[in-house]
């Protein structure tokens, strides 16, 4: 394994009535693209705020390759907070320009446009943007000194689907220029798209780490059965199937398929809203912390 | 509708309550403009003339004159800057008790001319020795003090509420994430606000100059000088007070509370030459003061550097005092 662009050693993160991040470790090699995962809460925001410097650990520490943060970790870093606001009645290019004055090196504005398909939207006051064309704008703002690490925190909350795809193509092409990216999020499929490693943070701790297929191979054995909480009977419960109660579903995990399908119908569960699937990171969270991810 | 509006208000309420900062700035400043007022404004009425004296104190006992009423009389122990004032007809006579006894009287001033009636009844020998001098018009003297209240508000609420908003907006933290340090930033608002203020004081100084047929007894290089420092100390001190806050609320308040005391402590209005000695004291603490001073001295009496260098010297330091304080204490974003 090649040595770590990034490491976290022992963070911790106390609030006078909480403990927001309690002894997270983990290493990121270059051109890797870590995910933290986790609900609102878990402590992801804050693990990743005090890896870009912006928020102080109450202990632990993050070492840029092998120095504590400092000058060059600034300069070669490109961030994308999870609400940023930018300097009104600036265009986009002015936008950009004005990030790219704070860097010693890194893309023309022009170039940055390009990678983040803004090129038509040069000209436009920044306020005027859509959700997701907002998003390319603050993605191009935090590519402007062409960063060797960057961080995405939670990059797609609140865009619509096919802003999100936009997004993410723009992502995979960034991670194809061997750039090493850090990303919270809670959208499972985003993670499983774009992550070589994940970690699922809750309640401030990682309770599983490694690449999704991975952990998804080691956690289940089984498939998935999917029935909505309204089909299920109380009296089901009772039968001896490894039960998941999510918000609105139920979920049965079983390495006997057919056997699972005849207990279900011999209690007579209706089955017309039943699907079958193999099991993803949501479920892993799920079975991990007994918990959803998403709120 | 009015259920809506109610509701609104309620929680507009809640939140103000709540604030407790700016809660207390609130109850805060009109007490302490009541206070400065009281100050300012107490005592009996002003008299008619006003003499100056030649002396480190007035000794009233030692001759019938000083006990006439209506007079006011001033110990003035400088003879040139007593003379200057007698010039500008902000003194209506100048006395010198020792023996022979003389005075000055400005042969310009109709109030000069009566008061010169009342002290030779008094003292029938004394020695005249004349002055002329074309009053110095209240909007002459105004002049300056105006051009300062609006490089003051200027500065003061220009920087501070801009960069209140960058921080609750998150640019400033967004900035952080950047190598940009404390310094950069701040220096970066000081000179972007300083090219607004001179320019905007400069249309002020030419167009309003025009109007009042205004022109600068002095150095207009050494004014400009002035202004530079004046708005940087200022500007400083503004940056200084939004360091740290979020809320556009407490930082109006704060605000508040530097400007009204500058406005009626600084001598824009009026002068406070006559003023507590206390007074005096707690006006040469604001920076619009020594704006202002020195800014009356080179236009209305044509000082030159060396005159005001100390005015000069004391906005350089609390210029580079108030930005020091305010990069150390300076927050990237809300708490």
């Amino acid at each position: 394994m090649s040595t770590p662009i990034l490491e976290v050693r022992d963070l911790v993160k106390q609030y006078p009535a909480t403990t927001a991040v309690a002894g997270v470790s983990f290493s990121v090699p270059p051109g890797m693209c870590f995910g933290l995962l986790g609900p609102n809460g878990a402590g992801k925001t804050t693990t990743i705020e005090i890896m870009e410097g912006i928020l102080p650990a109450t202990s632990g520490e993050i070492r840029y390759r092998g120095e504590l943060l400092g000058a060059r970790f600034r300069e070669e870093a490109g961030i994308l907070f999870q609400k940023t606001a930018l300097q009104d009645f600036l265009t986009v290019r002015q936008s950009i320009a004005l990030f790219r004055g704070l860097y010693s090196s890194g893309l023309d504005v022009d170039e940055v446009l390009k990678v983040c398909a803004l090129e038509a939207l040069a000209g436009r006051d920044s306020r005027k943007l859509s959700g997701g064309q907002q998003q390319r704008l603050l993605l191009a703002i935090a590519l402007v000194n062409d960063p060797a690490v960057l961080f995405l925190d939670e990059p797609t909350t609140g865009l619509d689907p096919q802003a999100r795809r936009n997004f993410w193509e723009l992502v995979q092409s960034i991670k194809a220029r061997h750039k090493t990216i850090i990303l919270t999020t809670h959208y499972m499929e985003e993670a499983e798209l774009l992550c070589d490693e994940v970690a699922i943070m809750d309640r401030g701790r990682i309770v599983a780490q490694g690449p999704p297929q991975r952990l998804l191979r080691e956690h289940f054995a089984e498939v998935l059965l999917e029935l909505p909480r309204q089909d299920f009977p109380s009296s089901a419960r009772e039968l001896p199937l490894k039960l998941l109660e999510a918000r609105d579903r139920i979920e049965i995990t079983t390495q006997d398929l057919e056997g699972t399908l005849r207990t279900l119908l011999a209690a007579h569960v209706p089955l017309t809203n039943l699907r079958i699937r193999p099991a993803n990171l949501e479920d892993l969270f799920l079975a991990l912390t007994g918990k959803e991810l998403r709120p | 509708m009015i259920r809506r509006l109610l509701s609104v208000w309620h929680a507009r309420n809640l939140e103000f309550l709540r604030d407790r900062s700016t809660l207390l700035f609130t109850l805060l400043l009109p007490i302490a403009l009541v206070v400065g007022m009281g100050f300012v404004f107490a005592g009996p009425p002003r008299p008619l003339f006003k003499v100056g004296v030649l002396a480190e104190h007035i000794d009233k006992a030692s001759q019938p004159f000083l006990r006439e009423r209506y007079v006011e009389f001033v110990a003035t122990p400088d003879e040139a800057a007593a003379l200057r004032k007698l010039t500008h007809q902000t003194l209506d006579l100048l006395l010198d008790l020792r023996s022979p006894t003389r005075y000055w009287v400005n042969t310009d001033s109709p109030k000069g001319y009566i008061v010169e009636k009342l002290l030779l009844a008094a003292v029938p020998g004394a020695q005249r020795q004349p002055v002329t001098g074309v009053a110095v018009r209240y909007i002459d003297w105004l002049f300056p003090g105006i051009l300062g209240m609006n490089l003051m508000f200027s500065c003061l609420f220009g920087v501070g509420y801009v960069v209140v908003r960058y921080r609750k907006s998150g640019f400033l933290k967004r900035l952080h994430a950047t190598p940009l340090s404390a310094f950069e930033f701040l220096g970066a608002q000081v000179l972007s606000r300083l090219a607004i203020i001179l320019t905007v004081t400069t249309i002020l100084y030419v167009g309003i100059g025009t109007i009042i047929g205004f022109h600068s007894a002095g150095n207009v290089a050494l004014l400009a000088l002035l202004l530079i420092l004046g708005a940087l100390s200022l500007i400083a001190l503004g940056l200084t007070v939004a360091a740290r806050f979020s809320s556009e609320e407490l930082v109006g308040g704060v605000l508040n509370l530097l400007t009204w005391p500058m406005m009626l402590l600084s001598g824009v209005w009026f002068s406070l030459e006559d003023s507590p000695r206390w007074v005096q004291w707690v006006a040469g603490v604001f920076p619009l003061t020594h704006v202002l001073d020195a800014a009356r001295a080179v236009m209305i009496d044509g000082a030159g550097l060396a005159q005001i260098a100390p005015h000069l010297l004391y906005l350089a330091v609390t210029t580079f005092a108030f930005l020091a304080f305010g990069a150390w204490s300076f927050h990237w974003r809300i708490d």
